[in-house]
């Protein structure tokens, strides 16, 4: 199939390889280094979709990112939604395909990898074209270590879209030669298809990589196919250039209606003519280098209509000498078409002598002069200025690490971007620390010395017809019109943020890129403002749309949070266990053997605990070993109950509370020796219980002589549970007497156990379970070795493994609570029936004076009971709440408290449950009810301690 | 993403870092000695100005040290870093400087 | 290959249209009865049901900046009242029923759509919080529901319940009532309304002090001049310490940034609300069909309506964890609101020590949904002098007597 609209030489394109592409089910070919839409309009194509809101057909508008209209679904290689055609770099096997303003999702994931890379660099230059190499070449012979990141797969930026000469060179052949010459300087790093979206404090801007993108089918699937780099930059050079913006006219949104500068760019960079016959409108001098372009590259252009009074006469001249009519003081008012423009209508202005005329043409070209690229300059809390000669918002006052160079600050001529370019990095460079050696050499050019501002023309005048729909577009994207401007306005609505919610103009795909000054011209013009006292609306990030997966980069499945693992991990996963997330620890829920549910296991795991032994992997408690002269006193504070004066070899139980008096952690605290304590917390709140020893220590008493040190990982924590557990620990601590008499509860011994060549241990005697235990402390080294000998050892016991389910069962029987579930930051130590862990006698604890507020001392504050329901063998769910009647009134219904945890039990032979219960501690004895589905279950409340109340078996 | 001056570390990343909100709160002498009111105060209460507040933070994956800065919150900038303990400095006419 | 969807509709056409008349702009006048502080959807609504409810009509509504243009321009739209604690429950439950007849009684179309919320478990102790809070909802007469993982797999097809991820889907509560609106909508209707019934709207007027005379309200100064006023409701939101502290008066808040984003416009893929606490992120499809996400607060207090971007980053990543299918959507736009976070996650609206000075702060991240509540209960707090039963609970003296509604669990991050 032949490219019709493709000129037989010119452009960056690789016109010896074809590429095969398919868009709206129709197949055409283009080449390396065309977009999808060069790669369309070379194959005559301009209709790419249709509009959101009417469904009228819509073209391609602009010649890079900020094109309002091409918007279009990628199918193959990938499904992904809504990009335009004029941001996606042809390659052979793409499918693609307009859209009606709503993209599709793939179904299947992605198998994409994104990543993300950071950077420091003196000088961060955002534009490669002829400002922005300046500036880098300036600061990177002083130097500077720059980067330098443009959007395009080739620096040049507008040079790209023209043929003017720099010097000797042309513009094209200059920019890939300054690019070489910092590829080639050591601590330059260019980066191409690269597009700085935020600008965020101190130096940090964000941009994306598109790497492979390009490549198609061809993309390696091991490299990531986009990266976020983040740029960390002492001094930043904005160089983002400007667009070329519209004038507003009726029916200005036929596929053919392009703008003149991007019209040109097609023409160089891709070798295409955009049509047959064109008519140019525009406002400014720069349409009609367009216009003499296209035509000297065989294109019929008709007429250049310039809504100024006077045309301007060199270009003027030159372009009667290739035929084309100049019409000064002539707008377009209207166009003729369908799926492509037919007619343009053109009408003298008022004060203009002359005939509206229509004229036949496929392509309109429209240009109403530039507006500089300012968003990353005001995302950088840079102030815009309005310049009424250029009807634009141009930069401010000049930031002190953030410049702007070239025709991003509103210059038009290519001399001044070049020395503003020069000035900028040298600027740049010198604030960074860096003395740049000698000036660079700025070639002389021809082209636009003479540029002037144009004239500021937002719409074409006139009124609309009575009845007729509006068709002068404002935001094409959004289907809004100038109408919807004028209704906005007369709604009452003064500023702009709401004119752009009443219209939805600048809130689509682009971001108002093309229709945002216009729409600040229409409002200021209608209500009779002045621009400069209106406020652009925020310049929000990103410049430009960026993948969600591009931003999640690698955080994504076993990444996206680590997990931790106990040494012992490798056992329970060979036994089958199932497991639990707490915080970010795997931990053994259950050990089910073959054919068992949780529930048959859990039995059998709570019976080998009160029954035989039992053994769990305990690892992931919190140890904070804490040293130092005032470590006592430091833990008196810290703890409701007095640890200074617990004696070296003894163990204590200790509850913590938030300064508000509620539980925050609990867990035993060892004492090493006089200035030596290990602390053990719950396993989800040890790096929180660290962070509040560090803050009081280092902020509120720096005085005291205290170090804390998260310890939690080098121990294997190995609770050895049950009747028999004696038995087996005497077996492997041969020097340790384990009687009742030498090592008795809530005291701590050093031994050696006989595994391997011995393996030092500290036993712990200590029990969440009721019944006589061991905590046998192990580095974690060793902890898999001592577990299986532990496990070999007890093996004539019928020792057994168990989980967090079964610690649960069993705690719960004996009523311990566990912080986090019998606790939800509104519960004290007092309500959970904890009032001999408080000290009287201390003058203080953090959260002592809570606890004596009104609140604090109500009777009907809910606290911890048991529950046993009538029926014993239902069993509650977890979660369900308590009432006081046996009949529901009308909601809302009084509610007495929850139920906190629920249960089989074996040793009872029945269902129990703990709950939190208004004034339960008086309750005891009373029937409450629960409700449970329709049915109300009757509840008996008793004391939380369900099982060998005396604490006989703890002693064996 | 800003970067936070530790004044043990240098300028590190902010997510290297914990907040700790107002600085210059003193845990009170004696507790027991104060009103409801007054103990809420303490508990409950911090300054929330639009402007510079002097606040703590910590190095939490960095030195794992506490110490203040004098930040404006209006443009997050870091106007001073100290040591936890010490004085809020003069910032002179830096109050009326940032807007 | 797919071709091109009909355009016989085009996705965009069933949007209904703003009025052609919303409200003038005024000049201030000298003296009003009642001056609402803050042009957001707290004030706009309280100014409406005090001239509607309580026949107070001659009031101003001081907006800094433009009307709604703060939180409320910001939200991310979420409407639920599947709170846990009774006291939180009656009030936005008492907002959840006002929103179902707003429509009809703003005569604006705020395209407010019941599609659900679900708030997803990650953890057991999730689990055991969720069914807690559901049951309690049920009898408080909230609708909620516990739902496995294949139930939330049937309301929202693209949730990613897989066992194999990093934090699975264990289940989630339901809340079919709750939905989404849209925001300028809702502010804006209640404006035109407050407006027709003679309710003054001052933009561009900001409240730089506060006038009062032995211990009641006299004034307030502003860029304007100085406006004299019977009573004054703050509803300033991020900004209710700073105005307070003008009136003398301390409050436990912080004010933090919150970050919210949408995506281009997708064909529909999400049907309800998700919300998930343990991953940090929000999602719902608008009514155009992008994806709006809202993540958790940033840590620092600030006023810059601007966030750091690695929070954007975490909750991309979270929500690619529940959505895979999101990968190559495209992120838009981001902005931040100011939140006023108080301790215990609730709201403090009632009397002030000072006579005739009302206090309605600390909605936090939640304050959208209350928006016709609470406009409700604080405006007959300011007409009766006394606060509604809804809002009773929620004093500033709680944090002095201890009696506080910790929402923790149910309001921390998501809303």
């Amino acid at each position: 199939m032949s490219a019709t609209f493709r000129l037989p030489t010119g452009g960056l394109i690789d016109r010896d390889t074809a590429l095969r592409f398919t868009f709206n089910g129709r197949s055409m070919t283009g080449h390396p280094g065309d977009t999808l839409a060069s790669a369309l309009l070379a194959n005559g194509v301009h209709a790419i979709g249709t509009s959101v809101k009417y469904g009228r057909p819509r073209g391609i508008v602009a010649a890079g990112s900020e094109d309002p209209t091409s918007l279009v679904q990628i199918e193959q290689p990938f499904p992904e939604p809504m990009l335009t055609a004029t941001t996606v770099e042809l390659y052979d096997g793409l499918v693609a395909h307009g859209l009606p303003g709503q993209g599709r999702l793939a179904s299947e994931p992605d198998p994409a990898r994104y990543d993300a890379k950071h950077v420091h660099c003196d000088v961060l230059v955002v534009g490669a074209g002829p400002a922005g190499l300046v500036a880098a070449l300036t600061a990177a012979r002083g130097g500077a270590r720059v980067v330098v990141v443009d959007e395009q797969n080739q620096a040049g930026g507008a040079l790209l879209g023209t043929r003017e000469y720099l010097g000797e060179r042309l513009s094209q052949d200059w920019a890939a030669d300054i690019a070489a010459e910092l590829r080639n300087t050591p601590g330059v790093l260019v980066l191409d298809r690269t597009t700085a979206f935020g600008v965020y404090q101190d130096g940090f801007v964000l941009a994306l990589q598109r790497r492979t993108d390009h490549l198609g089918f061809d993309a390696p699937a091991d490299a990531a196919r986009q990266r976020v780099w983040r740029i960390r930059a002492k001094q930043t050079v904005l160089a983002t250039g400007a667009h070329e913006r519209p004038v507003v006219f009726a029916d200005n949104d036929r596929p053919g209606i392009m703008l003149a500068g991007s019209a040109r760019t097609f023409l160089h960079r891709y070798g295409v003519l955009p049509g047959t016959r064109a008519v140019v409108f525009t406002t400014d001098d720069s349409a009609y280098r367009a216009a003499i372009d296209l035509a000297r590259a065989g294109m019929d252009v008709a007429m250049v209509v310039d809504a100024r009074p006077a045309a301007p006469s060199v270009l003027a001249a030159r372009c009667s000498a290739r035929g084309i009519q100049v019409r000064a003081g002539h707008v377009v008012t209207g166009t003729e078409g369908g799926a492509r423009i037919t007619d343009a209508h053109v009408a003298p202005l008022p004060g203009t002598e002359g005939n509206p005329e229509t004229v036949d043409c496929d392509t309109l070209l429209v240009s109403g002069g530039w507006n500089p690229v300012v968003h990353l300059f005001s995302q950088a809390r840079g102030t815009l200025r309005y310049d009424s000669e250029l009807g634009a918002f141009v930069p401010g006052e000049e930031l002190p690490t953030v410049r702007v160079a070239g025709s991003a600050t509103g210059a038009l001529d290519l001399t001044s971007c070049l020395r503003q370019g020069r000035d900028a990095g040298h600027a740049a460079a010198l604030a960074a620390g860096f003395a740049p050696v000698g000036e660079v050499e700025l070639p002389v050019s021809g082209a636009r010395t003479d540029e002037r501002p144009g004239m500021v023309l937002w719409r074409v005048p006139g009124e609309l017809r009575e009845g007729a729909p509006d068709t002068r577009f404002v935001d094409l994207q959004r289907d809004a019109t100038v109408s919807d401007v004028l209704r906005a306005t007369g709604a009452g609505l003064r500023s702009l943020e709401h004119v752009k919610r009443y219209t939805t103009i600048g809130t689509a795909h682009d971001q108002g890129k093309t229709s945002g000054m216009i729409t600040a011209g229409l409002v200021a013009e209608e209500l009779g403002v002045e621009l400069s006292e209106q406020r652009p609306t925020t310049f929000r990030p990103p410049y430009t749309p960026v993948s969600f997966a591009a931003l999640a980069g690698r955080d994504r499945g076993e990444l996206h949070d680590p997990a931790r693992v106990t040494a012992l991990h490798p056992w329970h996963v060979a036994r089958g266990a199932l497991f639990e997330d707490v915080g970010q620890w795997k931990r053994p829920w259950y050990f089910p053997r073959t054919g068992e549910d949780m529930d048959t296991a859990v039995l059998r795991e709570c019976r080998a605990a009160r029954e035989g032994v039992a053994l769990m992997d305990g690892s992931t408690l919190g140890k904070i070993d804490l040293q130092g002269r005032d470590a006592g006193r430091f833990l008196d504070m810290l703890y409701t109950n007095k640890m200074s004066a617990l004696k070296v070899g003894r163990i204590r139980y200790g509850v913590m509370c938030g300064v508000d008096g509620m539980v925050i952690d609990d867990g035993t605290v060892i004492r090493l020796a006089e200035d030596r304590f290990l602390v053990t917390t719950t396993t989800g709140n040890a790096a929180m219980v660290l962070d509040w020893m560090e803050e009081w220590l280092q902020t509120e008493w720096p005085h005291l002589d205290v170090y804390a040190t998260s310890v939690t990982e080098h121990w294997a924590t190995i609770p050895l549970v049950g009747p028999r557990s004696r038995d087996v620990l005497a077996e492997l601590a041969p020097d340790l007497d384990v009687g009742n008499e030498a090592f008795g509860f809530m005291t701590w011994r050093d031994t050696v156990l006989d595994v391997g060549a011995g393996v030092p241990a500290r036993v712990c005697r200590i029990s969440f379970s009721g019944e006589l235990a061991y905590e046998v402390n192990v580095t974690a080294w060793h902890g898999l070795a001592v577990w299986e000998a532990l496990m070999a050892e007890g093996e004539k016991y019928g020792i057994t493994p168990y989980g967090t389910e079964t610690m649960h069962v069993l705690r719960a029987e004996k009523g311990y609570p566990i912080v986090g579930q019998e606790t939800d930051a509104t519960v004290t130590p007092q309500d959970l029936g904890m009032s001999w862990a408080v000290s009287k006698k201390k003058a203080d604890f953090i959260g002592k004076r809570s606890h004596t507020r009104a609140e604090n001392n109500r009777p009907d504050r809910k606290q911890l009971v048991g529950l046993l329901p009538v029926d014993p063998e239902i069993q509650l769910p977890e979660g369900a709440q308590v009432v006081g009647t046996d009949r529901l009134p009308d909601p809302p219904v009084p509610m007495l408290g929850h139920i906190t945890s629920s249960y089989r039990s074996a040793a009872l032979d029945r269902t129990f449950a703990l709950a939190v219960v208004r004034s339960g501690h008086e309750r005891v004895g009373e029937t409450l009810y629960v409700p449970v589905g329709d049915d109300l279950v009757p509840v008996t409340v008793t004391e939380s301690v369900l099982y060998d109340r005396e604490g006989a078996r703890r002693d064996g | 993403m800003q970067l936070i001056p530790c004044p043990w570390c240098g300028p590190r990343e902010e997510t290297e870092f914990h907040y700790g909100g107002q600085a210059h709160v003193a845990y009170p002498q004696d507790p027991a000695a104060l009103t409801d009111e007054a103990w809420a105060r303490y508990v409950f209460f911090r300054d929330n100005p639009s402007g510079p507040f002097a606040e703590r933070w910590s190095h939490s994956a960095g030195c794992r040290r506490w110490f203040n800065a004098v930040r404006d919150t209006r443009t997050y900038d870091l106007l001073a870093v100290y040591d936890a303990g010490e004085p809020m400095p003069d910032l002179g006419e830096r109050d009326e400087v940032v807007s | 290959m797919t071709e091109p969807a009909s355009p016989a509709q085009p996705p965009g056409a069933h949007l209904p249209d703003h009025p052609d008349f919303l409200w003038e702009d005024l000049e201030p006048r000298t003296f009003y009865d009642v001056v609402i502080v803050g042009g957001g959807g707290h004030g706009l609504a309280t100014a409406y049901y005090l001239a509607k409810v309580h026949g107070i009509t001659n009031v101003a509504v001081l907006e800094k900046g433009w009307l709604a243009g703060g939180n409320m321009a910001r939200n991310t739209t979420i409407i639920r009242s599947n709170y846990l604690w009774d006291e939180s429950s009656g009030i936005y439950e008492h907002s959840l029923k006002l929103w179902e007849g707003l429509e009809e009684d703003l005569g604006y179309p705020i395209l407010f759509d019941q599609r659900g919320v679900l708030n997803l478990a990650h953890s057991l102790q999730d689990v055991r919080d969720s069914v807690r809070r559901v049951n309690a909802n049920r009898l408080n007469g909230v609708d909620a529901e516990w739902l496995d993982p294949r139930g939330v797999k049937e309301v929202c097809p693209i949730v990613n319940i897989a066992e194999d991820v990093r934090y699975p889907v264990l289940g989630a509560t339901y809340q079919p009532r709750a939905g989404i609106a849209k925001h300028d909508y809702v502010a804006w209707g209640y404006a035109r309304a407050a407006h027709e019934m003679g309710v003054d709207l001052i933009q561009n007027c900001e409240v730089t002090g506060i006038e009062t005379v032995g211990d009641r309200v006299t004034a307030v100064e502003t860029t304007r001049g100085r406006i004299a006023a019977g009573r004054v409701g703050l509803c300033a939101a991020g900004h209710s310490s700073v105005l307070a502290e003008m009136a003398g008066i301390r409050l436990p808040l912080a004010s933090h940034p919150l970050q919210a984003l949408v995506s281009e416009l997708l064909e529909p893929v999400h049907p309800t609300v998700v919300m998930s606490n343990a991953v940090h992120v929000y999602v719902s499809q608008a009514h155009k069909g992008e994806l709006v996400m809202g993540a958790g607060i940033d840590s620092y207090n600030g006023y810059g309506q601007r966030g750091s971007f690695h929070i954007i980053e975490r909750q991309m990543s979270a929500a690619l964890e529940l959505f895979p299918i999101f990968a190559r959507a495209h992120l838009l736009r981001t902005w931040a609101g100011i939140v006023d976070v108080s301790p215990d996650a609730s709201p403090i609206v009632g009397l002030t020590p000072v006579e005739g000075l009302y206090l309605n702060c600390g909605w936090g991240t939640g304050g959208f949904k209350a928006t016709p509540g609470v406009g409700d209960c604080f405006a007959h707090t300011i007409a009766h002098d006394k606060p509604h039963a809804f809002n009773e609970p929620f004093t500033l003296e709680r944090f002095t007597t201890g009696a506080l509604v910790d929402e923790h669990g149910a309001a921390a991050v998501a809303h």
